[in-house]
């Protein structure tokens, strides 16, 4: 494609907005899951826009670095900001076919994040407390578990279209004739458990904890503030964001627009709201419903991923081929 | 002896059952090697340690308090200057190890030197005292030793090996709680070890008191820690009434009890929320917390103070509860049952949450009884101690409430035996509504002549809680100390730690919820 073409120029266009619609959103919708656990647990909800407001309030103070940090301890925040933007244009959000999408297969994906969670980890031990070791020990733990998981359901989605690239992935999903997809079921189930553990919800890790010995995610940006930590969370609530868009590609691709016609985006964008938000209600009860587990339990829930994964695997050359 | 202390028969016989309190009694002792003998003799015969405080001149004493299932005895030493002019006295720390924490204290605060105490560390003096404060007159200036090189590092016992890390928690830590610093040897996840450095709320109270007039002094026993206000002012108005011989009216004391129940259930409630909570359910968190709450505004609304703030006073209380405020009350007592139940059903059912509470922490029944430990805590691991049941005074024997115990320690034990306590409580609260005798507020009572010393022992919602004063001649508060059952049971915290997981240490520690203002006295 050149670049004059028109074609070209609206599928750029759409790029650009898929990306800061992603980037804007991601704050909405843990501003909703917020919402749904207070309404859920009879408390009075603060209203979506509330990370908005905290974010506002992070980027208006002043930056207070704990001594004897490195350069590497201020980088990390825009590390991980800026790959996790970049991961969001090789997902497609309203675009099945993003530009940069033959730049990146889902693997490459799963490495990118993989890096995030490595900056995050070294950005937490460059602070030399025990809480960022203890915390960034966790995370690697849990990521070191959750991963082969994510990758076998990679493969499981994969195994529809014989390509790992996420474009091709969605448009066999599309076009295929089968009202179910018994492995995709497992899959599912499977990527439920890993998206739980990657983004510390509950039950592996509690977000809203202010105990600093039982936490993982919140350990490792302890000594962040101002709007170092601003990005900070940025970045968690759009790598949450993410990981449901990739869950909605592959488990529920409906209505995704197959060509950038202005009524097919028009629907895309609210049947995307709608799952989007029944997505994050789910969350939300699961959060409310379940305790947090022990934390050498956690090997045995991302094994309980890993079976099923493999199950949805098997599944799809005993039934489906 | 120069100021007199209530007359004492010998050989226990002085624990004759009361009316108004638990029996209590005085031991004088002239001599170490008397003091010691019947320390070891009340250990052997069951006696629980429950602290141990000083008095300073002109009356150099050490009171130890030791709880018998038959009432309170509280041993009072006098102290003479040794060839060095220092006050020495035996340590009590070989024949109960929990006197450790507070002969250290007094050693910090007055200079008395507990002879045989193996550890030499300072206890509340975090290196900003020149000189002991309470060795020397009240309003003295005490100069900072800080120079500067800085205060030395406090010696925290340390465990070597491969792979041993250490994790220093607080004393200002991520959520707003009260300070203390916690440092854990760890291996991996697993919790080696853990030692607590408290003392960071200490704010004198023993010197606060001094000089007070009664109800100055009652007013600062509401405030020693905030969560049992009733408590610590009802074990301070016993002591008082004590020292100046006054039995209160039977409404008076029917109120008391029904105040102190209240208290325990707006804790218990809070606390199993807390725990929940801890272990990651936020919905348990928001049911409780909307639970406590409600408690809280009827407080209010017929006590006139959510946390019921100096509604105990010595002599009497400080309300009057009308038929129409007794009604309401036994309608919530009604809901609240209802809804607690529900609550524990959802708890008991939770299968992460049990996983959670069940073999985590366990203070095993051994350990408590060789520690002493009591109230929420002991009852959770075996120890069958209640003030309320088992004893003969009033109003408790007419509607003893039943003793609430578990066997196995851990956090699910505990949260078990809060349970049972907010039903005890609420059959108990409304027992004392329904036969609520006449209304009576306050009374006056007689203004001592000489020095007398009184002593008040109440079972607030942690445990026992402990008041002693001693009066100068027209209602001044000579001296005086409290005991927060937290002072004893924070020993135990670090006992149920070891074995666990790093990460499961906060959940252990609500399940304990120690007061650190009522520690750091």
């Amino acid at each position: 494609m050149d670049v004059g073409d028109p074609l070209f120029r609206t599928e750029f266009a759409v790029d650009v907005v898929d990306l800061f619609l992603a980037i804007l959103t991601a704050p909405l919708l843990s501003g909703w899951i917020g919402t749904c656990r207070a309404v859920l647990s009879n408390r009075t909800p603060a209203g979506v826009f509330q990370p908005f407001w905290d974010l506002l309030r992070l980027f208006r103070k002043e930056v207070i670095l704990p001594e004897h940090t490195s350069f590497l301890f201020r980088a990390v925040p825009f590390g991980v900001f800026g790959i996790l933007s970049v991961s969001a244009l090789f997902i497609p959000l309203l675009n099945i076919r993003p530009l940069l999408g033959p730049v990146a297969d889902v693997v490459v994906l799963i490495g990118l994040f993989s890096l995030v969670r490595m900056l995050m980890a070294f950005g937490a031990m460059d602070a030399g407390t025990p809480f960022g070791d203890l915390g960034a020990r966790r995370e690697m733990m849990v990521g070191f578990l959750a991963e082969p998981a994510t990758l076998m359901i990679l493969f499981t989605v994969s195994l529809w279209s014989g390509s790992t690239s996420l474009s091709r992935i969605i448009q066999s999903l599309l076009s295929s004739s089968d009202p179910v997809h018994p492995s995709l079921m497992f899959a599912l189930m499977a990527y439920i458990l890993v998206f739980l553990a990657e983004n510390g919800r509950l039950p592996i890790d509690n977000p809203a904890t202010h105990l600093e010995l039982t936490m993982i995610h919140e350990a490792m940006i302890l000594e962040y503030s101002g709007p170092l930590l601003g990005m900070m969370e940025w970045s968690a609530h759009l790598k949450l964001f993410l990981y449901l868009l990739i869950g909605i590609d592959f488990f529920f691709p409906a209505g995704l627009p197959a060509e950038l016609s202005p009524p097919a985006v028009i629907l895309g964008i609210f049947l995307l709201i709608g799952k989007l938000m029944a997505a994050g209600t789910a969350l939300a009860i699961v959060e409310i419903l379940f305790a947090k587990l022990r934390i050498f339990r956690v090997p045995e829930f991302t094994a309980l991923a890993y079976l099923l994964a493999s199950i949805g695997f098997l599944i799809h050359f005993v039934l489906e081929v | 002896m120069d100021s007199s202390l209530p007359p004492v028969s010998p050989g226990g016989l002085c624990l004759i059952p009361l009316e108004e309190g638990i029996p209590r009694c005085f031991f004088p002792h002239e001599n170490s090697a008397t003091y010691l003998e019947h320390a070891a003799d009340l250990k052997s015969t069951g006696g629980r340690f429950l602290g141990l405080w000083a008095s300073a001149s002109p009356f150099p004493r050490i009171y130890s308090s030791v709880l018998l299932k038959e009432g309170l005895i509280l041993m009072v030493l006098s102290l003479g200057k040794d060839a060095a002019g220092d006050f020495v006295y035996p340590s009590l720390s070989r024949i109960f190890p929990s006197a450790s924490r507070f002969e250290r204290t007094v050693r910090d605060l007055f200079g008395f030197i507990p002879a045989g105490l193996e550890d030499q560390r300072p206890w509340v003096d975090h290196a900003h005292w020149s000189i002991p404060p309470l060795s020397v007159p009240p309003g003295t200036r005490i100069s900072s030793q800080t120079s500067s090189m800085g205060r030395p590092d406090y010696p925290f016992v340390r465990v070597k090996g491969p792979g041993i890390h250490e994790i220093p928690v607080g004393p200002v830590h991520a959520g707003i709680i009260e300070p203390g610093h916690f440092r854990f040897q760890v291996l991996g996840e697993k919790i080696l070890r853990v030692e607590e450095r408290l003392g960071y709320a200490h704010k004198g109270v023993d010197g606060l008191f001094r000089g007070r007039t009664i109800m100055e002094g009652a007013k600062l026993a509401a405030r020693i820690s905030g969560d049992s206000t009733v408590a610590h002012s009802l074990a301070f108005a016993q002591a008082v009434e004590q020292a100046l011989d006054f039995i209160p009216a039977a409404g008076v004391r029917f109120m008391r009890a029904f105040l102190l129940e209240r208290e325990r259930l707006m804790n218990h409630l809070g606390d199993l929320g807390a725990i929940g909570n801890d272990a990651g359910l936020a919905f348990a968190l928001s049911q409780f917390g909307r639970l406590k709450e409600e408690l809280l505004r009827k407080n209010h609304l017929h006590f006139g103070s959510r946390y019921l703030f100096d509604l105990v006073r010595p002599g009497g209380i400080a309300i009057f509860l009308g038929d129409p405020a007794i009604r309401d009350l036994l309608t919530e007592i009604a809901r609240l049952l209802e809804e607690v139940l529900e609550l524990q059903r959802i708890y008991d059912d939770h299968g992460g949450l049990q996983d959670r509470f069940q073999n985590t922490g366990i203070l095993s029944p051994e350990i408590a009884t060789r520690m002493g430990i009591g109230g929420v805590v002991g009852r959770a691991s075996a120890q069958a101690w209640d003030l309320r049941s088992g004893h003969r005074c009033d109003p408790y024997h007419r509607f003893p409430p039943a003793l609430a115990l578990a066997h196995t320690g851990d956090v699910a034990a505990r949260v078990r035996v809060r349970f049972l306590e907010i039903q005890e409580s609420l059959f108990l609260s409304r027992a004392l509504l329904e036969h609520f005798p006449e209304n009576v507020i306050k009374e006056e009572f007689p203004i001592n002549p000489d020095i007398t010393e009184g002593i008040g022992i109440i079972e607030g919602f942690r445990g026992e809680t402990v008041s002693w004063v001693r009066l100068s001649p027209g209602g001044i508060i000579q001296a005086a100390h409290h005991l927060d059952p937290s002072a004893i049971l924070w020993p135990a915290l670090e006992m149920a730690v070891p074995g666990n997981l790093v990460a499961d240490f906060p959940l252990i520690n609500k399940s304990f919820n120690l007061s650190y203002s009522g520690n750091d006295l």
